[in-house]
């Protein structure tokens, strides 16, 4: 599911993706779904969007 | 002197028809005085002078002429003397001139018509059930006109000896009662835009013919337009003929989809004893001016179905047989039993999931209870499985979840885009105006992999049809708006005034990856083809945008919403009648459900839960904190639940087991959790994972409003009491309580008057406004105190219009080797969604079961012909159903309907969702289709009718 939201801005450069990733997840998602998202990103699951994992250290 | 060229409402408390005037109104700038028997009314230039007469509150006699047809002037009832003309003119077809002198009643026009109604009753049976009855108007227009005597004698009831035709399961033909004034088949093309009706025959041999065989099996598509139009009682509804006349009228609106028909519900008795005569489009309704379909006018019958739960009922656990117990034990058990799962799980252990067949009285108390007694937000509604993506592309693109216009816009647009819809089968009443403004000139082009009805049909010839692959919608809209950009065919203008983002979206839409040539090859739309197509929306005057769940139902389906934003904006069709991105949306209340803060991260009006001042509203309202953080959407909470950290749940009149995708994944999410309570008019699939049953009211016994697709608040209003003895509102509300947060209202409107003083664009509601207005678009505010039919006007909600580089990214389903068919899914006229209501009535003539739809080469190599039993597998999943080889069909794509839990539809859709909404994408599964063993689908279909159907109380 974020892997999904990654792949629609992979358009964008880094910094702005990542952003724009950071903001799409505080506005609709829930807090234990992004605590999932960081507990993955900090495990150093490789099946996510490198801008995802950044933006879910950016949490 | 009398202005006002609008018909009065009926006497309230007793059965009236609504006031025909007899000729449809005029648009006019010029008026036109008239003295009328002498009384003097001025109308508007052109409107004839039976209307009038009408309006001066004089009936001149009629037959043929009804206001929702164009003159015929055929039945010579309604002729008149006007002063300095020859001869006595028909009415109906004279119009008004300034200072016509006009009388209708001089000895020789009564002379006149007492012997043409002698004529007409010399072919009319003399035992007229219908002119005893009272639904026949010869005996009572004999009694009017003065033909007492019958001087030709007793007719020969022509064609009394031919069939009565009975095989309309709602309707019968007697053609000796017809006397071929031909208002049904005026009514079957005008109106409803079939041409299925016409007059065979001449003189005493004409008759009014469905194409020369019986109703059922001809084109009729038994909207009752025919039946509504007939002055005789030759077209009757069979209700009508069993009953006999209502005695009573009650104003509601439509419980189907999305476009919300306004209906006189016209019934007998009183109370608990109230018995539905019939259901009468109501011509003052905004949304269908009169007209309905078969699923409004005659599939209520599900209300009072046998299947229908009325008593509360509970088990401990899922495998254990209902319980019926009291309303206080149904209600104490879903509290603590909510209560105990947040004690040992925490708050956000449970939520609520709302219901876009339920009123908005009735959705917002869910959202409350959700947001307030349990004190979280996993409140979400069944707009998510369907329009979320409208949601979220219309806001961040005009500012606003929700369409542009009204439906009467359409009446201005030169060009209509279509978009993934099917209209003539999920929202025929708008279709009907849709075609009839094609048969003005219109020109519509067709974006949809199916040749559907509006492709080709009587009067109707798209000017193209594209047939977009599945999932390439984002590449198809792209290159619309490309070949526009580059063409030099956008309004420059508009963008600069209006819109934001404009030079990098214009070089973004510009690359070349976005041609027509580029996408060909995703698309499957030749580049020429989808360049004239571009040409033609761009340098219309007035073009519109409509599209369904063949948009939104998509990975990339807000993006789709906000490339068919981004090309009304460049080409200027924003603002005005005629143009918009018009969503046609599912359910008669999605958009209410919608509007009344149904999302997880929304507040009613589409406020996000984030925002401390709106937060503070309710907080203060309520006097409970609320969560500033979004809560779980639907698939997060079966996501949740298999987690473990998501345990009870609260579902109102949705049925996710059958409609939510990959069925599997939903039921083992249900079955895991600890408390499932459902309140619906049925044991639906849901209610087989659920442990308190809390039986729903239907639209019939509802007080409340529904808001439709075009932002139309309307009233609902109970024609009987809640059959189960409780308001569905005061349920939701009564679970609260017992929580520990009372939500006390003395009735409906007083929700509705919560509402409009928490939410902005519904600061003007009430239903006491409602009652004197009929009904409102939101926003209804001081501005616009009587509601926006079009909106953006000037500037958009948002300011600026944000135009957003859509890019193209493919869905990640695939078809390969193992399952290279692309599924599709939709719905069929006679049917309704999960089909709970619909399949409970004499609709399922028409559709007894789900089709799959296979084009005749995919069909040929895998040995498949029509009428066979095929399994159609993707890779989650398989079910059995029958194929039919259908031409309407691309090569490489199948299609069918979910209206039939036996069939299981959802079986094979997969988790793929919208990126930004999770909204799932339906519309886009690999499959594999092969001839399946007949005897295995015997054996599941039996199993899973034993395990479905619902079980009986106890």
């Amino acid at each position: 599911m974020g892997n999904d939201i990654a792949r629609q801005l992979a358009h964008l450069d880094e910094e702005e993706a990542v952003t724009r990733i950071v903001a799409h997840l505080d506005r609709f998602w829930d807090p234990r779904m992004r605590r999932t998202l960081q507990a993955l990103a900090a495990a150093g699951d490789d099946t996510l969007d490198p801008r995802l994992a950044a933006a879910a250290r950016r949490l | 002197m009398t202005t006002l060229d609008q018909p009065a409402l009926g006497e309230p408390g007793g059965y009236a028809p609504e006031p025909d005037l007899g000729t449809p109104p005029v648009a006019s700038q010029a008026d036109a005085t008239v003295t009328i028997d002498g009384r003097q009314v001025t109308v508007p230039a052109g409107t004839s002078v039976m209307r009038a007469a009408a309006v001066a509150g004089i009936d001149v006699p009629k037959l043929c002429a009804t206001d929702s047809l164009k003159a015929f002037g055929s039945c010579r009832m309604c002729l008149v003397e006007v002063d300095g003309a020859r001869g006595t003119p028909a009415s109906c077809t004279t119009p008004c001139a300034d200072g016509m002198v006009v009388s209708t009643q001089t000895e020789q026009v009564q002379r006149l018509r007492r012997n043409v109604m002698e004529l007409y009753l010399s072919d009319h049976p003399a035992d007229c059930q219908g002119c005893a009855r009272g639904s026949c108007e010869m005996q009572a227009m004999a009694v009017t006109v003065g033909a007492v005597e019958a001087r030709y004698g007793n007719g020969r009831d022509h064609l009394a000896e031919s069939s009565y035709d009975a095989s309309n399961p709602y309707f019968d033909y007697d053609p000796a009662a017809c006397i071929v004034c031909s208002r049904c088949v005026r009514a079957c093309g005008e109106v409803q835009g079939t041409f299925a009706l016409t007059v065979e025959g001449r003189g005493f041999d004409s008759r009014i013919t469905p194409g020369g065989t019986d109703f059922l099996s001809s084109e009729c598509v038994s909207c009752g337009a025919c039946v509504q139009a007939c002055p005789t009682s030759a077209l009757q509804e069979k209700s009508l003929i069993e009953l006999g006349m209502p005695t009573r009228v009650v104003d509601t609106t439509c419980a189907y989809c999305g476009v919300g028909c306004s209906f006189r519900a016209e019934v007998q008795g009183t109370g608990e004893d109230t018995q539905v005569v019939r259901m009468m489009p109501a011509k003052t309704g905004g949304a269908n001016e009169g007209h309905s379909c078969v699923k409004g006018r005659f599939a209520y019958g599900y209300t009072n179905h046998p299947d229908r739960q009325l008593h509360p009922m509970v088990r401990d656990s899922i495998d254990d047989e209902w319980r019926v117990v009291s309303w206080e034990e149904a209600v104490a058990k879903a509290a603590d039993g909510f209560s105990a799962i947040q004690r040992d799980h925490g708050v956000g252990a449970i939520g609520g999931i709302s219901s876009s067949r339920c009123t908005n009285e009735e959705v917002y108390v869910v959202q409350k209870m959700v947001r307030a007694a349990f004190g979280n937000n996993n409140v979400d509604t069944c707009a998510r499985v369907c329009h979320s993506p409208t949601g979220y592309g219309l806001n961040q693109t005009f500012g606003t979840s929700a369409g542009t216009q009204d439906f009467k816009s359409v009446e201005q647009a030169d060009v209509v885009l279509l978009i993934g819809a099917n209209p003539t089968d999920a929202h025929p009443v708008f279709a009907s105006r849709l075609k009839r403004r094609l048969r003005q000139g219109a020109q519509i082009v067709v974006a949809d992999p199916r040749r559907i009805d509006l492709v080709h049909g009587p009067h109707v010839e798209a000017a193209a049809h594209l047939p977009v692959l599945p999932g390439s919608n984002v590449a198809f809209v792209n290159a619309m708006a490309h070949t526009v950009v580059t063409e030099g065919l956008h309004d420059e203008a508009f963008l600069r005034e209006r819109c934001e983002n404009v030079d990098s979206y214009l070089a973004f839409i510009a690359r070349p990856e976005n041609s027509p040539e580029a996408t060909e090859e995703v698309t499957g739309i030749p580049a020429e083809q989808l360049r004239a197509a571009a040409r033609l929306y761009a340098e219309a005057p007035n073009a519109a945008i409509y599209y369904g769940l063949g948009v939104t139902e998509h990975s990339q389906g807000s993006t789709m919403v906000m490339g068919m934003a981004n090309l009304a904006m460049i080409t200027g069709n924003i603002g005005r009648e005629g143009v918009g991105v018009n969503p046609l949306r599912g359910q008669n209340n999605v958009q209410g459900s919608c509007d009344m803060g149904s999302f997880p991260h929304e507040l009613p009006g589409y406020r996000h839960i984030s925002r401390p001042e709106v937060r503070a509203i309710y907080e203060d309202l309520w006097g409970r904190t609320l969560d500033p953080e979004p809560g779980l959407r639907i698939p997060n909470m079966f996501d949740s639940a298999l987690a473990g950290t998501f345990r009870g749940l609260y579902v109102q009149g949705e049925d996710i087991a059958q409609s939510d995708p990959n069925t599997q994944h939903v039921e083992a999410a249900l079955r895991s959790m600890d408390l499932v309570v459902v309140q619906d008019l049925f044991l639906n699939e849901t209610a087989r994972f659920a442990h308190v049953f809390l039986p729903g009211t239907s639209f019939l016994e509802k007080d409340g409003t529904f808001t439709n697709a075009e932002r139309r608040i309307n009233r609902v209003r109970p024609a009987l009491p809640p059959r189960q003895g409780k308001d569905e509102w005061q349920i939701t509300c009564d679970i609260a309580a017992a929580m520990g947060f009372p939500m006390p209202y003395a009735g409906a409107h007083e929700i509705m008057d919560e509402i409009a003083a928490t939410t902005p664009t519904f600061a003007g509601v009430s239903f006491a406004r409602l009652d004197a207005e009929g009904s409102m678009q939101w926003p209804v505010t001081d501005a616009a105190p009587h509601g926006t039919p079009t909106m953006h006007v000037g500037e958009f909600v948002r300011g600026k219009g944000n135009l957003v580089e859509t890019v193209y990214v493919p869905t990640t389903e695939r078809t390969n080797r193992r399952f290279p068919l692309v599924l599709t899914t939709g719905r069929i006229l006679s049917q309704y969604n999960v089909g709970a209501q619909t399949r409970r009535t004499a609709n399922q003539t028409w559709h007894p079961e789900d089709i799959l739809e296979i084009h005749p080469a995919d069909a040929h190599v895998r040995g498949i012909s029509t009428g066979d039993l095929v399994e159609l597998s993707s890779r989650v999943g398989s079910t059995t159903l029958r194929a039919e080889v259908s031409e309407r069909m691309p090569a490489g794509v199948v299609y069918t309907t979910f209206h039939h839990p036996v069939t299981g539809a959802n079986v094979v859709t997969t988790e793929n969702s919208d990126w930004a909404t999770n909204c799932p994408e339906y519309k886009v599964t690999a499959v594999e289709v092969g001839v399946a063993n007949a005897r295995g689908l015997t054996d599941a279909e039996a199993a899973a009718r034993d395990e479905r159907e619902p079980a009986g109380r106890s």
